[in-house]
Parts: structure tokens; C-alpha cells; sequence
């Protein structure tokens, strides 16, 4: 079937849908609504539908990145603009449906904010709400939009039309567009991804690969997972124009096995660009053919390293080799091969679709366009967001963010995941980009940002980094394989309280060796956390190597529990549920912690009532309690 | 939007007839080239619940990779296992999103609840307590994964439910 007519048909499709007196509602079933509990609300939407005999389209979405709202669902009646609900339960959603769908009340109390034309008395409109102002959504345009499911809602929003504009341009114009645009790789080291497509052009070959590096290993981070489940075309047609480009027949999509949606949404995609002749051969009645496969990875973090990502395609261990020579030149099976980054794939599409001059009016001179983070840790609003290079940290975290739970005090924001650094405070004005998080330590990455307030200590954080890289070494290098285990052997001894004079300095020297005497980014950049953390909160490693204090009370070896005699009322509750039975007492007698017996689980603390807060944890200061038992204060 | 397909569990067979019979079914699929060795321990996993010693060896003589290089392959991955696995497999992400938000302290309840550590498995073969790397939910952490089903915004009572309930069918 050609292409036009194709077009053609999925946009009337689109209309129709969009004309429809029907009600519509777009419920958000990716990973991040099903873990809040998605199904039982979509299981509640069709029940109460039936139940009042209403008939509507239901379109399950993927994520629209606000992952703190989850379960989310988009109300569209006609003639009015559509509501979000968020936070949903079976329960709210029974009364959203009796009041709006049966009723005509839009329930202002329980929306979240409204778009499309038009406006609804009380409720704000959604992308005008602090945590979407900021935002761009290009990569994600489509992600919570569309059903992912269907290919003609993709092409019916501009979808593959920059497939088709690339096919009637030379390849190396094509290219010359991509490197117009500025568009640096995702993944995270910043190459011109123009460069990278001209380098595998001009490699000689008979056969030439493109590979999709779908193995998001940076823990605390899902732009490619969320981006792959709500909208894997747009991913599937960068891939297209980047194999056009550089004369490539063939390609892999990578993806981690712990993304089964994602996998499932690009096999279904794979399925409908075969039936719409958009993968085989002549795509679109060009000269132009190729095929994809899908590969799962097995669990391993170095996997997302280039050249053993190759390694673990060719059903080999995946460990990473040296460089030159480079993929581009000898890749796959010893073939050219140009990899890119899901969220760069998807970039590569629209810049296609919208031209290099639309999309390069984003971001900042040396970093142009947008990057997508995933905002998670102590955060009111976690989610995916997609902003403009160049935005502050702060306008981020305090203002998409909605600033740190509870009120609490901002320590830290963690980026580049286990490649990256931790910044402290005074970074929150720098702008995010690659220079300037490059000059502070650490890296943009592929976009995990993870927010840690006061009661992180930064020590552990550092240590839980190292445990992570040094458990993925894949062993290679041995600066890598023990310089990792023997800095995480350190940094054990000073969580621990068992820390000595000379321990920060040993870590930077090792560090350093680790750093240069490793082949790959893995042991490149594994010590980052702990250098980061070291240059900027060195004071808390002091803390708990000279003074065997932890200042966040969170290394359970440094830290103790007491209950205090003159809050303490003699409840018994924190007693039954102290799970170590470390506290003894009775009725109206204060309770006290046997520190031999105590396993710090902080339960106590947790479970003492908030109008006695007669729990306290302590880190290098005395314990004020009684040693027995005493009569509860006024009770004598 | 396409439902993720969820693993069906039954405990790991035992015999040596069983095994090698699920081996075949799995290998039929494929052409026995090198570059299909990953998919293909990952459906043998998937329809052994692990990867026993016969069935790598029988993917060795399959592929005509040496036994070594197989184990070796197997041993690098983290998804693979040797030791047969429960009916239930219950996992903690181990995520910087989760571990700020306190799954250490949902490992902690669950090793508890279960009497086992990270890896084990219960002598009866309910549950099988594993650690994952990270799942990508990070928004809702921290997240619990039970037979592929994932639970947001967890904490130590939660669980304790989740599991509870579960052993109680």
C-alpha cells in the first residue's frame, strides 16, 4: 500500500475518533501506572460504565511522565476541554464516572487540570500547572497521547514523515540535517550524533548495522523505558533514517529483560511496520530495505558499554574491548555499526519531521535541544519530564519538582546514575548541560536525577554506588575488577565506624587509578560518586571517620536509639513491635532500649505515637536514658 | 495497548527426563547458531524456572558451543540461575530511586518474614527472594516485583501484606 494513502486513511481514522460523540478516556497503563494500581482502575471504568449503561472509547496510554499522579486518567466529552484525574482508586473513579460520564459535573475537587480548548470553572489548565510549564515534550510528544498500540495514531500526529522526507533527500544530506540540528548522543557522553552517523557512511562494507541501545542500566533512571512503552514509533522511525543514512540493511533494538512492556510495545510495532510495508524490502517504493530484531539483554550493567553490548548480541560474555578500532569501522560481527541511544533515535525522528532549524531553536549554543530526566528520590513530584538544555537544577527540582518531601532540607541531586556525581546545594543556579555538569564533577548522563535531602548521608550513598560498580565489573581490568573492591572495602570500614586517618586520601588515589587504568566508561567513571561526594560533602566523611558519627542518622553502626524518660508514657507499643524484643518495660513504666540487643531497625521511632515523638536516634551523642524501668514521669 | 505477557510458574522439574523433553520443546525454535545462545538460556530458564547442568549441556551439543563457553555466557549474566527457584519469586529493586526511598528496610522485613536471605529460596519452594538492579519505576518507589507483577510505593506493612496474602492462597 503507498504511503500517502496510508496517511490518509490513519489521519481519517484519528478524525473520527476525535469527532466522535462518544466520550473518550485515556487511562495510563505503562509500567509506572500499573505499579500504582492502573488495572484495578481500569477494570473499575469499565464495570461502572456498563453499570450505567454509557458507552465510550477507552485508549490505554502510555506514561505522560506525571508518575506522582499515577493512576492517571484524560476525560475527553465533546465541545469541552479534556480533565485529568490523578491519584485514582477504584472508589474515586465509581464517583468520576457517575458525576461527569452519567452526570455532567466535572468534579473540580478531584481534577488535576484540563487541555484542548476551552476552560472548566475550578479546575487550572494542565499545562500551565508549575510541574508542565517548564517542560518541552519532543522526544515524548506522543507518550500518554497515543495509544502505542496502534500505528496509525502515530502516523496520524506527523508519523513517519520524516522517514519519508529522508528517503527523497541523499543520504548524506540526510546526515548534514542531523548535524545541523546539533543533537548530541543521549546515552550519555554527548557525541555528535551527525559525526557518529557520518563516520559509519563512510566506512567501507558490504553490510552495515544500527543498533538501538535499549540496556538502560543506570539505576534510578527510566526515560528510555517510559519512552519505549508509550511511544515506540517514534524510536522505530529514527532508526529507519538513521540506517538510510548510513547505508545500513540491518538492525537490533537492545533492550533490558526487565522492561517486558517496552519489549512487548516494540514487538507489536515491529508487527504493524511489516504490514504497512515500512520495514523489508523498497520501504515506501524506495531502493531502501531493512529489517530489525529484537534482542533481550540478560542483566548486565557493562551491556549498555558499546562494544559489549556487540559482544552480548553475538552471544558472547559481554565484556567491552579496546577501541580503536571503533564500532562505526568494525562493529557487529566485524561490521560497520552506528549505535544511538532510544531517546537519541527518537530526536533523530522528529528532527526529520520538524527540520534542524525548529528543533536546534531549543537548548543552549553548545547543547541544543531538550533531554528527558527521570526526577525521582525526595521529591514531591517524581516523573518523567522533558526540559530545554540549558534549565537550572533548581528550576527542576523546585519548581517541576515541587521541592523536597516534607519540607525537608535539599543535600544533594545525584545525576549521570553510577557514572555521575552528587551536587551539593550551591549548584542548584548552574544550568544542565553537558559542559557545566561536566566542570561540576559530574555528567548529564542518560538522565536519571535523583534528589536526596537531609536525611541521606552521602557517605552511604557513595557507598552504595561502589557496591553497584563493583558488583558489575565485568572483570576485565584489573584496576577496575579490584581498585573498585578494595575503595569499597574503605568505604565499608567508614560506614562501619571503623575508619582511619589517611581513608579519604586513599580513596582519591585509588580512585584516580581506577579512573585511568580501566578500558571501558564503566571503571572510567565508577569512582565519580565517591570523588563527588568527597570534594563536596568531605566534612561528612570526617564526621564518621574522626568523630565515628554518621550526621544524617543513617549508617546503622553509627547511630542509637533511646526512648526519652520524660516524653516516654508507658504505652507498650514500640515493645510489641520492636522485632529485635530489645525493650523492656511495662504499664506506666518508661520504656528502655537494651543497646546489646538493639539491631537499629528503627522501628521504635517509627511506631512511637506523634504526641509522645519519644523515640530519638542519636549519632555520637550520649544516650540520656534511664538503665531500668522508672515510673512514667507524674505517675510516681 | 499490548498486555505484557505474565509468566506462568510452576516449581522446577526435577527428573532428568523432564528436564531434557522441556530442553527440546525450547530448542526446536531455533536454527542453533552461536548468536541465539542468549535467547536461548533465557527460554530454557523460563520454562525450567533455572539453568541445570544437563540443560546447558544439552544447548552446548545444540549450538555446537562448548560446554565452558556456555557456562561461562550463563555465569555473566545476572537474569540466570543454577539452583531451582520457588513457585512465587518476590524481588526488591535495589535502584537509587528505591534505595533513597528505603527499600533496604523492605529487604530487611522480607528476609525476616520469609526466614531467608537475598538468592534463597523457602524449603517448601513458595518464594524465592531475589534483588534486582532496577525496574524503572523509580517514580513509585520503592517497588516490590512479585511474579512480574510490580507494586509502587511500598513499605515494610506492605509488604508484609503482599506476601502474607499470597502465601495465604
Amino acid at each position: 500500500m503507498d504511503f500517502t494513502e496510508i496517511k490518509e486513511r490513519a489521519i481519517s481514522k484519528w478524525r473520527a475518533m476525535q469527532a466522535s460523540p462518544k466520550p473518550k478516556i485515556f487511562i495510563g497503563t505503562g509500567t509506572c501506572g500499573n505499579a500504582a494500581g492502573a488495572e484495578a482502575v481500569l477494570d473499575t471504568l469499565r464495570q461502572e460504565l456498563a453499570k450505567n449503561g454509557l458507552a465510550a472509547d477507552i485508549v490505554q496510554v502510555g506514561c505522560i511522565g506525571l508518575c506522582f499522579a499515577e493512576p492517571l486518567v484524560e476525560i475527553v466529552k465533546p465541545g469541552r476541554p479534556s480533565v485529568f484525574y490523578g491519584n485514582l482508586t477504584p472508589e474515586i473513579m465509581a464517583e468520576i464516572v457517575r458525576d461527569y460520564l452519567a452526570g455532567d459535573n466535572p468534579r473540580p475537587d478531584l481534577a488535576l487540570g484540563t487541555r484542548g480548548e476551552g476552560t472548566i470553572e475550578g479546575i487550572p489548565r494542565l499545562f500551565d500547572l508549575p510541574v508542565l510549564k517548564p517542560q518541552v515534550r519532543i522526544a515524548v510528544r506522543n507518550c500518554g497521547n497515543i495509544d502505542p498500540a496502534d500505528i496509525d495514531h502515530y502516523i496520524a500526529n506527523d508519523g513517519y514523515s520524516g522517514l519519508a522526507r529522508a528517503l527523497k533527500m541523499t543520504p548524506q544530506a540526510v546526515i548534514d540535517e542531523i548535524k545541523k540540528s546539533g543533537l548530541r548522543g543521549r546515552g550519555g557522553a554527548g557525541f555528535s550524533t551527525g559525526m557518529k552517523w557520518q563516520f559509519a557512511h563512510d566506512a567501507r562494507g558490504d553490510q552495515k548495522y544500527i543498533i538501538c541501545n535499549a540496556d538502560e542500566g543506570d539505576p534510578g533512571a527510566f526515560m528510555n523505558r517510559a519512552l519505549l512503552e508509550g511511544d515506540p514509533h517514534a524510536v522505530l522511525e529514527g532508526m529507519l533514517i538513521g540506517a538510510y543514512a548510513i547505508g545500513a540493511s540491518e538492525g537490533y533494538i537492545y533492550c533490558r529483560a526487565e522492561y517486558p512492556l517496552a519489549i512487548a510495545h516494540l514487538k507489536v510495532a515491529i508487527e504493524q511496520m511489516e504490514k504497512y510495508g515500512l520495514l523489508g524490502h523498497n520501504i515506501m517504493g524506495s531502493d531502501f530495505s531493512f529489517h530489525l530484531h529484537i534482542k533481550e539483554g540478560a542483566g548486565a550493567f557493562v551491556c549498555g558499554e558499546e562494544t559489549a553490548l556487540m559482544a552480548s548480541i553475538e552471544g558472547s560474555r559481554g565484556m567491552p574491548r579496546p577501541r580503536p578500532p571503533f564500532p562505526a569501522n568494525q562493529g557487529l560481527w566485524g561490521k560497520p555499526t552506528n549505535i544511538n541511544n532510544v531517546e537519541s533515535w527518537a530526536h533523530a525522528s522528529i528532527i526529520m519531521q520538524k527540520g534542524a532549524n525548529w528543533w536546534a531553536s531549543h537548548g543552549t549554543e553548545k547543547s541544543k535541544g531538550t533531554k528527558t530526566f527521570s526526577l525521582v528520590g525526595k521529591v514531591n513530584r517524581t516523573g518523567l519530564i522533558e526540559v530545554p538544555m540549558g534549565i537550572t537544577l533548581r528550576e527542576i527540582i523546585y519548581g517541576i519538582g515541587g521541592g523536597i518531601v516534607g519540607g525537608k532540607k535539599f543535600k544533594a541531586v545525584q545525576t549521570g546514575g553510577p557514572s555521575g556525581g552528587c551536587l551539593p546545594e550551591s549548584f542548584l543556579d548552574s544550568p544542565v548541560d553537558y559542559e557545566s555538569l561536566a566542570a561540576a564533577g559530574s555528567i548529564v548522563g542518560s538522565g536519571g536525577m535523583v534528589v536526596m535531602d537531609e536525611d541521606n548521608c552521602m557517605v552511604d550513598v557513595a557507598h552504595y554506588f561502589l557496591t553497584f560498580t563493583q558488583l558489575e565489573s565485568c572483570g576485565k581490568c584489573i584496576q577496575c575488577r579490584w581498585g573498585t573492591r578494595q575503595m569499597l572495602d574503605i568505604l565499608e570500614d567508614i560506614v562501619a565506624g571503623r575508619g582511619r586517618p589517611g581513608d579519604i586520601e586513599l580513596l582519591q588515589e585509588l580512585g584516580q587509578a581506577v579512573k585511568d587504568g580501566s578500558l571501558c566508561a564503566l571503571g572510567g567513571t565508577a569512582p565519580n560518586p565517591v570523588l563527588t561526594t568527597i570534594r563536596y560533602f568531605r566534612d561528612e566523611y570526617e564526621a564518621h571517620i574522626n568523630e565515628k558519627r554518621c550526621p544524617a542518622g543513617t549508617c546503622k553502626a553509627l547511630v542509637n536509639y533511646y526512648i526519652d524518660a520524660e516524653k516516654c508514657a508507658g504505652c507498650g507499643i514500640c515493645l510489641r513491635a520492636c522485632p529485635a524484643e530489645a525493650i523492656r518495660g511495662g504499664k506506666r513504666l518508661v520504656h528502655v532500649i537494651d543497646q546489646a540487643k538493639c539491631i537499629k531497625c528503627g522501628t521504635c521511632l517509627e511506631v512511637c505515637p506523634a504526641k509522645f515523638s519519644a523515640v530519638a536516634r542519636v549519632s555520637g551523642e550520649p544516650i540520656k536514658a534511664p538503665a531500668e524501668p522508672i515510673p512514667v514521669a507524674g505517675k510516681a | 495497548m499490548a498486555e505484557a505477557k505474565q509468566a506462568e510458574r510452576t516449581a522446577s522439574p526435577t527428573s532428568e527426563e523432564e528436564i531434557a523433553a522441556k530442553v527440546d520443546r525450547v530448542l526446536r525454535a531455533f536454527k542453533g547458531e552461536k548468536s541465539e545462545l542468549i535467547p536461548i538460556l533465557q527460554q530454557v530458564q523460563q520454562a525450567l524456572g533455572y539453568l541445570p547442568e544437563a540443560a546447558m549441556c544439552q544447548v552446548a551439543r545444540f549450538t555446537g558451543v562448548p560446554e565452558c563457553t556456555v557456562y561461562g555466557v550463563a555465569t555473566f549474566y545476572a537474569q540466570f540461575k543454577f539452583v531451582p527457584v520457588g513457585r512465587n519469586i518476590v524481588k526488591v529493586c535495589r535502584g537509587t530511586g528505591c534505595y533513597v526511598r528505603g527499600a533496604p528496610r523492605l529487604l530487611d522485613e522480607l528476609e525476616k518474614l520469609l526466614c531467608i536471605k537475598d538468592g534463597q529460596t523457602t524449603p517448601d519452594m513458595e518464594y524465592t527472594l531475589e534483588t534486582v538492579a532496577c525496574f524503572g519505576s523509580c517514580a513509585l518507589a520503592p517497588v516490590v516485583v512479585v511474579n512480574d507483577r510490580v507494586y509502587g510505593r511500598m513499605t515494610p506493612d506492605k509488604v508484609k501484606a503482599l506476601v502474607g496474602r499470597k502465601a495465604g492462597q
